[in-house]
C-alpha cells in the first residue's frame, strides 16, 4: 500500500501530478460542478495492489480488512480535517446493494474514524458508477436527494476518488442547501 | 429468498443448512471445514442488523455469513444411464487394462478408496475410461478433479471426444462454464466447496500436488462433495509418504503401474554441476556451459522446456536467450497469456518454452527436452523433479528425451528423484 505524503494535486489529493491537474481544472470549467467541492484528501494511491485489496474487501466482502488501514486514515484525517469542524456525511447504498454487500464502505471507515455519521442522502436509484464511463456519469443525472438541513461544512467520506463525479453529486445538493463548504475523504486516490 | 429456490426447497430437492455452526466459542464454516478461529470475522451486518460471524477461509467463493444459511442439492436427483457412452478407438496396454479392471471393479462395487500409481507418462487418462463408462452406464455422476488449472483445459477436450453423448464440463476460476450441472465434471479442487454429497465417483487426480495435498479444507471439501457411498479413485506418479505408509498398511488399495504406455524407459535425469550459475544469472548472463548446452540443443529437432525457480528467472532466462532464439516465450502463473502461449507451444510455434513449476504436471508436448536451470532451489523437491523429467520422452514416435538438472550443488530432492526414476525403470522392466 503507497501512502500519499506528498500531495500533487491541492483539489483532487492526487500524487502524480503538479499543481490543480488537467481533471480537476476541467470540473472548475463546468458551469454545474464549479466550485461545489472545497478538496478531495485520500490516504493511499489506488494502485494494482490497491485495487486487489479492494477487490477482497468490498466486493469479496472481506470486511475486517479495513482494520489494516485504521491507522493511516486516523492520522490523515486528522492531518487535515481536524479544524474544519464538518459534520461527516456517509454515502448511501442502494438498498439492494447494501443487501448484497452486508456493509456500506462509506459507513464503515465513518465508524473507524470513530464518529457518528449523518444521513444526509438517500439514493434514488441503484446502477453501479464503476460500471460506467466518466461521460455516462456525468450525463446520468444525480442518482441522490438531500433529506435533512445543513447549516456547517459537511465532510463527505467515501472509499475510492475516481471520477469525482460522486463526491460532486452530493456536493451540489449540499451547497444547494446553503452549506458554506464541502469536502471530501477517501481511502484512496 | 427467490421464488424457484423455495420451490425446490419444497419439492425436497434443495435443502437448507446452517452455515457457520457454533459450539460454545468454536466456529466451523459448513461450506469449507475451517474451524481456526484467527480464520473467522465479525462484521456489523446490514441485512440483519446484528454483529455477524463470516468464514474467511472460503471468501473467494463469496461470502459465508452464519445469518444466511447455505443451500445443498439434493443427493437423490436421477442422472441418465448412458448405453454406450464411449467412442475411444484406442486400445489400452496390459498394464493400463489392469488399471482399468480395478477401476471398474471398484466402481461397480462401491469400493470406498483406490491408489493408482503410475509413472508419468503411463497414460491415465486412457486407464480411466473404462471406469468412466461403467459408471455412466450404470446412471452415476462423476468429478474429476485436480489441482491444476492446466490440466483441467488439457483433459477437457479429451473427455469431450472420447464421450460425446455426455454432458461434461469443466469449472475452474475462470472458465466459461459456471452452472456446474453436467453428469462428468472436471474441476480443480477449489471448486469442489460448491458441492456437496454430489458424485458417486469422485476421481482426484496429482493428489500429490500442492495445493491439496496439504490442504484440509480442501481434502473435507473432496470428501463432502462425494456421496457417502461414493468410489475414490487417486491418480499419481508421485505418491506421498502419507500415502506410501497406507498403501503397506494394506489401508489403502492400490495398483502400481511403472511402464510407460509405449513401454519405453523414463529418462534419467543428468545432473549437471553450474557453480556460477546464481552469480552468472545475477549478472544478467548464463554460464558458458548452459548455453553451450541450449546452443547444441536447438540444433536438433525437439523443442526444449526450461525451467526456472522463480518468475523473476523465468523472464530473465527468456531476455538472456531471447537474441539468439527470438521465438522463446515464457509462462507462470499469473501470466496472463498463459493458456495461449502454452498451446502455441504444443503447436510448435516455439523452440523454447521456459515455465516455473506450473508446468511440472499434467502436460504432454510430443518431443521436448527438458532442462532445470538451480535444481537444488526448495521448489524442486523430489516430486516435483520427478514430474518435470516425466514430460520428457512421451510420444511413441519420440520416446526417449534429455533431462539435465544445473545445479550449484547437488541436493538430496535431486539425488532422491533420480534414484527414484531409476528404481521405476527396474520395476518397469520385470513387470
Amino acid at each position: 500500500m503507497k501512502r500519499i505524503d506528498q500531495i500533487g494535486c491541492p483539489r483532487c489529493g492526487r500524487e502524480d501530478a503538479r499543481g490543480i491537474c488537467y481533471d480537476c481544472e476541467r470540473w472548475e470549467q463546468s458551469n454545474v460542478y464549479a466550485g461545489v467541492l472545497e478538496k478531495n484528501v485520500a490516504v493511499y494511491a489506488y494502485n494494482e495492489f490497491a485495487k486487489e485489496i479492494v477487490a477482497k474487501w468490498k466486493y469479496r466482502g472481506d470486511f475486517i480488512l479495513i482494520r489494516a488501514f485504521a491507522e493511516a486514515v486516523q492520522t490523515t484525517y486528522h492531518q487535515h480535517y481536524r479544524d474544519v469542524g464538518a459534520d461527516v456525511a456517509v454515502i448511501p447504498l442502494s438498498e439492494q446493494r447494501l443487501l448484497e454487500r452486508g456493509f456500506n464502505q462509506s459507513d464503515a471507515i465513518i465508524q473507524m474514524l470513530g464518529f457518528d455519521s449523518h444521513d444526509f442522502f438517500t439514493r434514488r436509484e441503484s446502477e453501479k458508477q464503476s460500471k460506467r464511463g466518466r461521460r455516462e456519469r456525468m450525463e446520468a443525472g444525480n442518482p441522490f436527494e438531500l433529506v435533512r438541513g445543513v447549516t456547517g461544512p459537511v465532510v463527505l467520506v467515501d472509499d475510492i476518488y475516481t471520477t469525482g463525479m460522486t463526491v460532486r453529486h452530493l456536493a451540489m445538493l449540499l451547497k444547494e442547501a446553503g452549506c458554506p463548504a464541502v469536502y471530501s475523504f477517501t481511502l484512496f486516490r | 429468498m427467490d421464488e424457484e429456490l423455495q420451490s425446490y426447497i419444497t419439492a425436497g430437492y434443495v435443502e437448507s443448512v446452517t452455515s457457520i455452526e457454533k459450539r460454545r466459542s468454536m466456529f466451523t464454516c459448513t461450506r469449507c471445514g475451517n474451524d481456526k478461529r484467527h480464520l473467522f470475522a465479525t462484521m456489523p451486518h446490514a441485512a440483519c442488523g446484528k454483529l455477524c460471524v463470516y468464514c474467511r477461509n472460503c471468501i473467494m467463493m463469496g461470502r459465508v455469513i452464519e445469518c444466511e444459511p447455505l443451500f445443498r442439492g439434493s443427493p437423490q436427483y436421477p442422472w441418465p444411464v448412458v448405453e454406450n457412452p464411449c467412442a475411444w478407438g484406442g486400445e489400452l496396454t496390459v498394464d493400463q487394462q489392469q488399471a482399468a479392471d480395478e477401476i471398474v471393479s471398484a466402481i461397480d462395487h462401491g469400493q470406498n478408496e483406490l491408489l493408482i500409481w503410475a509413472v508419468c507418462g503411463a497414460g491415465k487418462t486412457e486407464m480411466l475410461f473404462p471406469g468412466l463408462t461403467a459408471a455412466l452406464k450404470a446412471g452415476k455422476r462423476i468429478c474429476l478433479a485436480t489441482p491444476r488449472t492446466d490440466v483441467v483445459r488439457e483433459l477437457t477436450p479429451r473427455l469431450k471426444q472420447a464421450f460425446p453423448d455426455v454432458t461434461i464440463q469443466a469449472l475452474y476460476g475462470d472458465s466459461e462454464e459456471k452452472t456446474a450441472d453436467a453428469q462428468l465434471l472436471l474441476a480443480t479442487t477449489h471448486q469442489l466447496y460448491r458441492f456437496a454429497y454430489a458424485f458417486d465417483v469422485m476421481i482426484i487426480d496429482e493428489i500429490d500436488a500442492f495445493p491439496y495435498h496439504n490442504d484440509r479444507s480442501l481434502q473435507f471439501a473432496s470428501k463432502r462433495a462425494a456421496k457417502l457411498q461414493a468410489s475414490f479413485i487417486y491418480l499419481t506418479a508421485t505418491p506421498r509418504l502419507k500415502e506410501k505408509k497406507r498403501i503397506k498398511q494394506k489401508q489403502l488399495p492400490a495398483v502400481f503401474i511403472a511402464k510407460r504406455f509405449h513401454g519405453h524407459p523414463l529418462p534419467v535425469p543428468k545432473l549437471k554441476l553450474s557453480p556460477w550459475l546464481r552469480k552468472e544469472l545475477a549478472n544478467r548472463r548464463l554460464p558458458k556451459s548452459i548455453l553451450q548446452t541450449v546452443q547444441s540443443q536447438q540444433l536438433g529437432s525437439r523443442q526444449l522446456l526450461l525451467f526456472t525457480s522463480t518468475i523473476e528467472y523465468a523472464q530473465l532466462v527468456t531476455d538472456i536467450l531471447q537474441p539468439f532464439y527470438p521465438d522463446i516465450t515464457s509462462v507462470h502463473a499469473e501470466d496472463p497469456e498463459r493458456e495461449e502461449k502454452v498451446r502455441a507451444f504444443r503447436n510448435q510455434e516455439h523452440t523454447i518454452l521456459v515455465t516455473t513449476t506450473i508446468l511440472e504436471r499434467g502436460v504432454t508436448f510430443p518431443s521436448v527436452d527438458v532442462y532445470v536451470l538451480d535444481a537444488g532451489h526448495v521448489v524442486f523437491d523430489e516430486a516435483a523433479l520427478v514430474q518435470i523429467a516425466g514430460r520428457a520422452g512421451r510420444s511413441q514416435h519420440d520416446p526417449t528425451g534429455d533431462v539435465l538438472f544445473f545445479h550449484i550443488g547437488k541436493t538430496n530432492a535431486m539425488l532422491h528423484a533420480q534414484e527414484a526414476i531409476l528404481r521405476m525403470n527396474k520395476r518397469g522392466k520385470c513387470q
